[in-house]
């Protein structure tokens, strides 16, 4: 099931005609700029596939390919050549954004290996009490309706003491939960790293609802936050 | 020909510059007059009896039509580049222009300028052609290819008509580069600086914040935000204004019957505000048509005043790009300064507050004019690209793209595909079907903005996806791919899967001029040709020759003239003459080089030119009048005119 950098078929360099794997993105015959490979985002970077990443190595290896890479060092360039630049140099971009972000790269690489997750900002995630996970249910009704109150409040251009300092509290402790719940997931990265194909599994499984439940929490911090106006 | 020159330009709302690397310092390159600022106003002449088409006149000699003849000259263009009908209609409350009376919704909005009409993009093509030629007449060899700033909160439609306006002009535009970015590249060519960076921009007409991260070379953006409609311009109309509704209420005289007027008016505002910046009060001192007499102290606190809700406006957009770029402001190493408006002190004293700066010992950085850093930085930036000097081959900006894209989605909200603050190139993949069996169109409508609505978004085309196999609804599988080019510019593709097609997609953009539009609409100039350039060139070293010996021609009838030792005057008949027996050649370096020899010959002249000026002012005549008066002694602009009294 992984998508491996090696399953890449060879071709051939466009200007040394030397056989190449698709996978990289200069000839390592000739040093030209290759087309864009159809390659994972890590192996951009020359990684397989994991989720403890060295950050700075990673902002290292960034800079070193973009410095030959950049459409502004093909400037003068065939059309080609620009093209591909371009293109390589995107899917760089994209590559650098996704990984060196921990919830996105996480997400990446469940991606990768084919779990379905929800859409970061899809509204509808919110209203769905299918999605408010079992043990917050509670609470969150509780919440819904204060936030109603705050909100109703704000056009009348009341103000209540209790209420502000009762949703301030609500804020604090779902910031603890979605804390927790980023700790939990680093302690399943290196699960995932370093497991074998069974605790890989389990770690995946464990990441999607974890991820689940923290894209809920996120939207009703930011749902909170917004309404205190803060 | 070997690849010539890249030089770079800012196209800025109140004056464009262009500049080049020389050696390892980037320089401005002056324009006839010797001025390193070209006003961004363009003037239309009478038209010829003969019925041919007027000349286009640009920059100082325009800016003179104003006051003459304000219905044939357009400024501050940059506001309206990239628009639809309606904001521009909206922008021109405060502007005096017209609007072409057939425009039609959808279309390009065209500005009435005397007879005749023009886009946005050709005005702003004339002011980069009169660039073209002034860095053609110092290098003395055509100028094809160029890098043109653009302020970072500038959207697709807005870049897309830049890029136009350098095509119409007959410049490759090698690479739009962020305003604020380009201030950053040339404060940090000197120094091998590591650390972050906000700079902080504001123009005539648009301002920009942005956050950078500085390492080996590598200025990566963090984060950029803005407001294209925030600058100077706002404070000058604030200004005019207020006049207008006093002089109204105090004289009963309604100045907008009187364009030419408003315009003085509006002249004076400037300086009141540029005097504020240095002086404790300004006044107004103007004569109505009526005859009366406007008059009106400004004192610098009532100034600050008055213009806190605007400079007010920059804060929130400060604080939104520290926030995405996680960044404290106290964690800002250091502050960058851009832009004429920054010389106002009030503006000094909220970046201080914004950024904590005093407090930490430290202060922005002013060092290089604001009104030039721009353009400084965009000759960096050519030099990177042209990828021939050792000073730059180890820079690399890497910039984001100031604005989310997203496609409208069910129920007219928006599905984010790339974040704002991403780096640039960027791109998203997405994929789309068919709701109807059979279907062989698909509409995919792009916005740009932050908002949730694709209403509330800024639109940024409609893409037909056609051409797709007939097939059961929702069995088709298109892949379109958008990608943010290095510009800040979208291009897209697009691919049917299951068939393998490719399926035919139509880029409508939803506002600006489509590829056949440029084309009709490049300057009819004799750029390209080799010879005509020659043949320009020479035109151009006669008529400057022709200047300073009409003004040597009048200067025995100067009073200053007699205090000139026989040396002196033998010096200048000597040169003279011999400027005359050039001027007979073809060659034109050599007409130039004999026009230089006889400017500077005539140089103390004209200091004493600007000293008789000076005493004729303490004297008791305005500065004005006596500008005038000098103005009839010497054609300007010629470098031995005295030196413009604003």
């Amino acid at each position: 099931m992984l998508k491996v950098i090696d399953s890449a078929v060879p071709v051939a360099c466009w200007s040394c005609s030397v056989a190449h794997n698709d996978a990289t993105l200069f000839c390592p015959h000739c040093s030209k700029i290759q087309p864009p490979p159809g390659s994972d985002f890590f192996s951009v970077f020359g990684l397989t596939p994991r989720l403890n990443l060295d950050l700075p190595e990673l902002e290292h290896e960034f800079h070193r390919l973009s410095r030959r890479l950049h459409p502004d060092r093909f400037a003068r360039a065939g059309e080609n050549e620009k093209q591909w630049s371009l293109a390589d140099t995107a899917l760089l971009n994209d590559a650098y954004r996704t990984l060196k972000e921990p919830i996105h790269r996480t997400e990446y690489l469940l991606k990768l290996h084919g779990a379905e997750i929800g859409e970061e900002h899809s509204g509808k995630d919110r209203k769905d009490p299918s999605r408010v996970p079992a043990d917050l249910l509670e609470e969150v009704f509780e919440l819904n309706m204060q936030l109603e109150e705050m909100r109703l409040e704000r056009t009348t251009g009341e103000a209540d003491p209790v209420l502000q300092a009762s949703l301030e509290q609500a804020k604090r402790k779902f910031d603890g939960l979605l804390d927790e719940v980023d700790h939990d997931l680093r302690a399943q990265w290196q699960a995932w790293d370093e497991g074998d194909i069974a605790v890989r599994q389990s770690a995946q499984k464990t990441m999607v609802a974890l991820l689940d439940r923290r894209r809920y929490l996120s939207n009703l911090v930011r749902d909170v936050t917004e309404t205190l106006g803060v | 020909m070997a690849e010539g020159r890249v030089v770079g330009i800012d196209l800025g709302t109140t004056n464009s510059l262009v500049a080049y690397m020389q050696g390892d310092a980037p320089v401005v390159i002056p324009g006839v007059d010797g001025s390193n600022l070209v006003p961004s106003v363009v003037a239309l002449d009478p038209m010829p009896a003969d019925g041919s088409r007027p000349t286009v006149t640009v920059g100082n000699s325009a800016r003179k039509a104003l006051i003459e003849t304000p219905e044939r000259v357009i400024y501050s263009v940059k506001r309206l580049m990239g628009r639809s009908l309606e904001e521009v209609r909206n922008e021109l409350k405060f502007f005096p222009f017209r609007l072409a009376n057939d425009a039609e919704a959808g279309e390009v909005p065209r500005v009435q300028l005397g007879e005749l009409r023009f886009t946005p993009p050709e005005i702003s093509a004339y002011v980069l052609r009169q660039l073209k030629r002034n860095a053609e007449r110092f290098f003395g060899a055509p100028v094809t290819q160029a890098v043109i700033t653009v302020p970072a909160y500038f959207n697709d439609a807005q870049r897309q008509a830049t890029k136009d306006a350098g095509r119409m002009a007959g410049l490759e535009v090698l690479r739009l580069v962020n305003e604020p970015t380009a201030a950053a590249l040339a404060y940090g060519l000197d120094r091998a600086k590591e650390g972050t960076i906000a700079v902080y921009d504001l123009g005539g007409g648009t301002f920009d914040i942005s956050i950078l991260k500085l390492r080996d070379g590598i200025f990566e953006v963090q984060s950029t935000n803005g407001d294209t409609h925030l600058g100077g311009d706002d404070i000058d109309n604030l200004l005019l204004t207020i006049a207008l509704d006093e002089i109204y209420a105090e004289h009963g005289v309604d100045l907008h019957a009187h364009p030419s007027a408003v315009q003085g008016l509006r002249k004076a505002a400037i300086d009141a505000k540029i005097q504020l910046s240095t002086e404790s009060v300004a006044q107004f001192d103007i004569e109505l048509p009526n005859g009366d007499r406007y008059q009106r102290e400004i004192p610098r606190e009532v100034f600050e005043q008055l213009i806190e809700p605007i400079l007010e406006r920059t804060a929130a957009p400060c604080k939104q790009a520290l926030a995405d770029a996680g960044i404290a402001p106290e964690k800002i190493d250091e502050v960058v300064m851009v832009g004429g408006s920054t010389r106002i002190p009030a503006v000094r004293q909220l970046v201080d507050e914004l950024f904590h700066l005093s407090a930490r010992g430290k202060k922005p950085h002013t060092e290089l004019n604001p009104d030039e850093v721009v353009a400084l930085g965009a000759a960096v930036q050519a030099d990177i690209l042209a990828g021939a000097s050792k000073t730059t081959e180890e820079m690399l900006l890497l910039d984001v793209t100031p604005l989310s894209l997203g496609i409208e989605a069910l129920g007219g909200t928006v599905a984010r595909i790339i974040q704002r603050n991403s780096t640039i190139p960027a791109s998203a993949t997405e994929h789309f079907t068919t709701g109807v069996d059979g279907q062989t169109n698909v509409a995919i409508h792009v916005v740009q903005g932050e908002r949730e609505l694709a209403a509330d978004c800024r639109s940024l085309a409609r893409f037909d996806l056609k051409g797709i196999p007939p097939m059961s609804a929702g069995l088709p599988r298109i892949e379109v791919r958008f990608l943010i080019d290095a510009d800040g510019i979208l291009q897209v593709s697009a691919r049917e899967q299951r068939s393998g097609q490719a399926a035919q997609i139509e880029v409508k953009p939803t506002y600006g001029l489509t590829d056949e539009q440029v084309e009709s609409m490049i300057l009819d100039s004799f750029d390209h040709a080799e010879e005509d350039f020659a043949k320009r060139l020479l035109i151009e070293a006669r008529n400057e020759a022709d200047t300073i010996l009409a003004a040597v021609e009048r200067a025995p009838q100067n009073p200053a003239w007699q205090q000139l030792t026989s040396n002196e005057k033998a010096a200048i008949a000597l040169a003279s003459d011999y400027l005359k027996k050039a001027k007979q050649t073809e060659n034109a370096p050599a007409i130039r080089e004999a026009t230089l020899i006889l400017d500077h010959a005539t140089r103390r002249f004209a200091e004493l030119m600007m000293e008789s000026a000076v005493t004729t002012a303490i004297r008791g005549k305005t500065m004005n009048a006596a500008g005038e008066e000098l103005g009839d002694e010497v054609t300007a602009p010629h470098p031995m005119a005295p030196a413009e009294f604003k």
